[in-house]
């Protein structure tokens, strides 16, 4: 059952009134203009015992993903693809409005939406991490640990997840005498494209690329937009009670391939891949 | 336990290149979450650790608050790619055990009369672990604590120290813990000299054990210096600025 609930972040309401006069005046209250993104830095292999790992900051949002691999069963229906499995948790340590527990429904859904992008951008050709056709194939598993939450959690995540999966070494497993062995060599892993998402909400008639906490603890809706290195549209995920007009949600995706193309070549500077 | 092979080669040396008191690299880094009160990240060989730390806060439920002092509420957490095998990121007996342990360990240092009808809450996550990460989630913890402003009695210092091919050495790291011969983890306030935390698993004679508990306590002062300047560091820059002054 899902319940529409309260916003956990009080924006009291003059500094609502406040934002609401700077965004008219094409200004957010932390100076950014209205389409720009926090600035991003990216530390790759953080996590010596993850086969890849990316520390990501997106302004004053943390996230920590990291991966690990394991043979296993293919999914149902999926018998000729390894198995790519994306968790995210919003940690206790990451804000005063956390519970420690079993995920929310706004965790459950930040990481549908992040495993989304990367699945249906085909990212990762998984055709090529299977070992026993039907039977055994390569388990990939991205766990994300979100340690700082500044707002827009959709976009650091995927982030994280990308650059951890575009920099990591696969392990190489073999079939020998019908039993998976592991070999102590690895692969680059078949990377196919670097999606990116990028995430826009609406604040009155406003809207706003990249927003943090405040912002979201004010908005009337979200956009979420994957884009794949053609600049083709993956995935897309509408977030809240509020609406877009169909112009709006063209423009969005506009800005979603212009602003995509950038952070991609980004990413790219940052993890060194081609 | 089982010893399979030497942990000690001739010359001393373990199986990380340490001397048996020798802790390993350890480096914290105060106020590391933002959104915290207080904060620190440790770095206890490849331990790669956070603890943070929100409150004195409201207790929700408000029923769990106590009238006299404050709740205090711990979750150590590993991420699941902290492990070697993948870790589930549900809840396991072993991380709730540690939870309490180190909730227990923690408590004695804090004035908790000074919060009456709150709750402190101590958030520690393992990133990456490598042996020790109980003591080394400790060590971090106070120094969040303390970040964090709480009113404390003292710090709190941990370390382990255990037999290895028959000899008391300190900081047992992963390799020493699966294969070595006993693991002795002890929590310790360093001025007001008092144990925190004890538990210990594998054989000690009445002689090693003397001579271990010794160790660990000289491990954990050695903790306790660097907890201190890494303090000292955030608030009046460097140690060595503050004698000048």
């Amino acid at each position: 059952m899902s319940l529409s609930k309260k916003s956990t972040v009080i924006v009291e309401n003059l500094r609502k009134k406040q934002m609401r006069e700077s965004i008219s005046a094409g200004k957010r209250l932390d100076e950014r203009g209205l389409d720009e993104i926090r600035p991003i830095e990216i530390e790759i292999d953080v996590i010596k015992k993850a086969s890849g790992s990316a520390w990501v900051k997106l302004g004053n949002t943390e996230v920590v993903a990291g991966v690990k691999v394991e043979t296993g069963e293919p999914f149902e229906g999926l018998e000729n693809s390894g198995a790519l499995i994306i968790t995210a948790e919003v940690l206790p340590i990451a804000s005063p409005h956390v519970e420690p527990g079993p995920p929310d429904e706004e965790t459950i859904e930040l990481a549908r939406v992040v495993d989304r992008g990367v699945r249906e951008s085909e990212m990762l050709d998984l055709s090529k991490l299977v070992l026993v056709p039907g039977k055994i194939v390569y388990t990939i598993f991205v766990d994300c640990s979100i340690i700082n939450v500044d707002g827009n959690l959709f976009d650091a995540t995927s982030y994280a997840v990308v650059s951890a999966l575009a920099s990591c070494k696969l392990p190489v497993f073999e079939i020998k005498d019908d039993k998976v062995v592991e070999t102590g060599r690895t692969q680059q892993p078949p990377v196919t494209t670097i999606p990116v998402s990028i995430t826009t909400v609406k604040i009155g008639d406003y809207l706003l690329s990249d927003p943090n906490t405040e912002e979201e603890a004010c908005m009337d809706a979200r956009l979420t937009i994957t884009t794949n290195s053609k600049g083709s549209i993956v995935a897309m995920q509408k977030g809240l009670k509020g609406n877009f007009s169909v112009d709006e949600v063209k423009s969005i995706a506009d800005k979603a391939r212009i602003k995509g193309e950038e952070i991609r070549n980004k990413l790219k500077g940052l993890i060194n891949v081609g | 336990m089982v010893q399979s092979r030497s942990l000690i080669d001739e010359k001393g040396r373990r199986s990380d290149g340490r001397i048996i008191d020798e802790l390993r690299e350890v480096k914290i880094n105060v106020g590391i979450i933002r959104n915290a009160d207080g904060s620190a990240l440790i770095e206890f060989g490849k331990n790669k650790i956070i603890a943070a730390v929100y409150g004195p806060r409201e207790v929700h439920p408000k029923h769990m608050a106590l009238s006299d002092r404050c709740v205090v509420r711990c979750r150590y957490h590993m991420s699941p790619f902290s492990t070697d095998t993948r870790k589930s990121p549900a809840p396991s007996r072993r991380e709730t055990e540690i939870s309490k342990v180190i909730r227990e360990a923690l408590e004695p240092a804090l004035i908790l009369e000074d919060y009456p009808r709150a709750a402190i809450d101590i958030f520690i996550e393992v990133l990456q672990a490598d042996g020790g990460s109980r003591c080394a989630g400790i060590s971090a913890a106070s120094v969040a604590l303390a970040d964090a402003g709480i009113n404390m009695r003292d710090m709190v210092s941990a370390c382990a120290a255990g037999k290895v091919d028959d000899k008391i050495v300190i900081d047992i790291n992963d390799t020493e813990d699966k294969e070595g011969g006993a693991d002795m983890p002890v929590a310790y306030m360093p001025n007001l000299k008092k144990i925190t935390l004890l538990q210990l698993d594998g054989e000690l004679n009445p002689n090693e054990f003397n001579t271990c508990l010794d160790e660990a306590i000289r491990g954990c002062l050695k903790v306790y210096e660097i907890q201190r300047s890494s303090l000292i560091e955030k608030y009046f820059g460097n140690e060595k600025g503050l004698k000048e002054e």
